[in-house]
């Protein structure tokens, strides 16, 4: 289940890497629905073209089709981004305060570090 | 590949910063999304070392990271791997990541560019033309959620 899951979150990943696909998914966002016809038509690529890439996002979850006589409708299925966008927030909260604290630690080391070195050069001065 | 990138600016040299990435009393006192200094660390810091982290969090949660040094170049870069041995996210149970540093010298003292990749896939290994934290900048408007933007 762990490892299902997973591999879910690859293919939602791996879908999103694509800017055509992400144009997709913005353009969805923007309407209700779509027919692929009035999906494609801002695209500069062939229909086929676009076929794949709705199939890309299918797989991942993305988006859902369904038919209505002739015409396939698209539509977001917002869970599985969702789910890939609290990765990276659960990591930001993770790793944001870490580093914060990183800084700090090595902020104080430099002082301790500046301060030594000022009265190694105070001490040779005044042994001269 | 997946990834999480953060940037910050340290007002320290180079090699202070590297310290507190490669010894075990640095990462001890700032490893950990908490104000809670780490239970315990350990690094061996050469290529195929392990690295160890035991930290609490202030949800009472006990957490064991750990990982294998994959590179390590003084005072500039330092790749390893990442997985929870216990505790942090039990859905990556069994995954491994993988996390990298990168110094370089400013002005003022390092800019470090930490990047978590977590969800590593082959496949998309070559699309690096923007990383995710700014592809979600544009995504996240989608749910109003600002996850995956740096503050």
């Amino acid at each position: 289940m762990v490892n299902y899951q997973a591999t879910d979150l690859d293919r939602v990943f791996s879908a999103l890497v694509d800017p055509t696909r992400r144009a997709i998914l913005a353009r969805l966002e923007a309407e209700e629905s779509l027919s692929i016809g009035a999906l494609a038509q801002p695209f500069a690529i062939k229909l086929p073209a676009v076929m794949k890439h709705l199939d890309v996002l299918g797989d991942a979850g993305l988006i859902t089709r369904s038919k209505h006589g002739r015409t396939v409708e698209v539509r977001l299925a917002p869970a599985p981004l969702r789910e890939a966008v609290d990765w990276l927030a659960r990591y930001q909260r993770f790793w944001s305060p870490a580093l914060d604290r990183l800084a700090a630690y090595a902020e104080a080391k430099e002082a301790e570090v500046r301060e030594a070195e000022a009265t190694a050069t105070r001490d040779k001065d005044a042994s001269e | 590949m997946t990834s999480l990138t953060l940037v910050r600016r340290i007002a320290a040299r180079p090699s202070i910063v590297f310290e507190a990435l490669t010894t075990a009393d640095g990462i001890a006192a700032w490893w950990g999304p908490d104000d809670l200094p780490a239970a315990d660390a350990e690094i061996d810091p050469r290529v195929g070392g392990a690295f160890r982290v035991h930290f609490r969090t202030q949800d009472g949660g006990d957490h064991e990271a750990r990982g294998e040094i994959l590179e390590i170049d003084a005072p500039d870069r330092l790749v390893m791997t990442w997985f929870w041995a216990f505790g942090g996210e039990p859905a990556e149970h069994g995954r491994i990541s993988q996390i990298a540093f990168d110094l370089r010298p400013v002005p003022e003292g390092v800019e470090i560019t930490f990047t978590h990749s977590g969800l590593a896939n082959a496949e998309s290994a070559a699309s690096h033309e923007y990383g995710w934290t700014g592809a979600f900048n544009k995504l996240d408007r989608i749910f109003g959620n600002d996850a995956g933007r740096e503050p």
